[in-house]
């Protein structure tokens, strides 16, 4: 190196321009999935007003909860549509396979948690044993979600007589087994069409944490983030975790409480 | 080779307990909101009340979430500002789609 070359970074005069800086104190990363975050509040926002919005367009079932049958001229109570176990079949279990859905995915947020914390100390096998956790528990609760997908589809075995228009715009009367986009058993073919559309996408979402989880997994566990002096991809998939459980928790209310 | 490039040059900090006893502490919050909900969704007859309970403690859970588990609260005040102010439009599209649904309800039943 000659006597005349520049030392970069040492003259307190070069201010903000001189780079090197950090806008809000959080890294680059960090700070672009903050924001993507935002955009993605707004997207998933945006599907559940319009769900909300629905609803309000139907009257709501005014008799008792025990004889609910489905129709398309109200909106049906969820607690009455989600009431099916897997290897219980025909056992009245109403909201308890959605509740321990619910919690496995709070638990792995908990678990994501610990990773991150596991991150700022250096600790790579706490993180590797937090991020297996967050990870087995993110596939389980995809799996539960195929499982409730698969029974939404297949429906009751009673199934629900109903006059509707089908898809070759011929006004019919017959028995409805379970739900597609363009009928369902339950209720108006809207409350099925959102019910995809908004579990897809935040299924879709969590399919994307897990694949972000597994690679964290890994690099984590051959020692990638040791190498980089840092553990912040932790932090950073932790957030889009965390996102990802913040999103169902407005999902379980607004689909299977309200 | 492969094992000499993994030895790690990172100094491994120990386990601040009063940290992990947060989160712990969080997780049972939020967990025990859950289970408020679920209760109420079963005994408590279905109606506005009912609803607006649901939606002020799912907004509960979501500060903690966000707070805690995001620290977002431990972020500086701008970036902090940043990520909440923008949700006000958020308010602004309830209203006006609640209403729109409202008005659609009464033209059709």
């Amino acid at each position: 190196m000659s006597a005349h070359s520049t030392v970069i970074g040492v003259s307190s005069k070069r201010g903000v321009w001189g780079g090197g800086n950090e806008p809000l104190k959080a890294s680059y990363g960090k700070l672009m999935m903050w924001f993507f975050l935002l955009s993605d509040i707004f997207t998933f926002a945006a599907f559940l007003i319009t769900y909300v919005a629905t609803r309000v367009t139907y009257p709501a079932y005014e008799g008792p909860a025990t004889e609910f049958v489905g129709s398309n001229e109200y909106w049906p109570v969820p607690e009455l549509v989600f009431e099916a176990l897997p290897f219980l079949h025909g056992v009245h279990a109403p909201l308890i396979f959605v509740g321990i859905m619910t919690f496995i995915l709070i638990a792995s947020s908990v678990t994501m948690v610990l990773a991150v914390e596991a991150g700022h100390r250096n600790d790579r096998n706490d993180v590797v044993k937090w991020m297996l956790w967050t990870l087995l528990g993110g596939i389980t609760f995809l799996s539960c979600q195929a499982w409730e997908w698969n029974h939404f589809i297949h429906g009751t075995e009673s199934g629900t007589v109903l006059t509707y228009i089908n898809s070759l715009s011929q006004n019919v009367t017959e028995t409805v087994y379970g739900a597609n986009l363009v009928v369902n058993e339950y209720g108006p073919a809207s409350f099925a069409q959102l019910f995809f559309f908004i579990t897809g996408f935040h299924g879709f979402h969590v399919t994307i944490g897990v694949f972000l989880l597994f690679l964290c997994f890994y690099q984590a566990a051959v020692g990638v983030y040791d190498k980089r002096g840092h553990y912040e991809m932790v932090e950073k998939i932790g957030l889009y975790w965390h996102f990802v459980d913040l999103v169902w928790v407005f999902v379980f209310t607004l689909f299977y409480l309200i | 080779m492969e094992i000499q490039e993994n030895k790690s040059t990172l100094i491994v900090e120990t386990r601040d307990e009063q940290k992990i006893k947060k989160i712990w502490k969080t997780a049972f919050i939020l967990l025990a909101i859950t289970v408020v909900e679920f209760i109420m969704a079963f005994t408590m007859d279905r109606g506005i009340i009912l609803y607006f309970l649901f939606i002020a403690l799912t907004v509960w859970k979501a500060k903690y979430i966000m707070m805690e588990f995001m620290h977002l609260g431990d972020e500086v005040k701008p970036l902090f500002y940043s990520i909440i102010v923008p949700l006000i439009f958020l308010v602004w599209l309830v209203i006006a789609l609640v209403k729109e649904g409202s008005d659609i309800f009464l033209m059709r039943w």
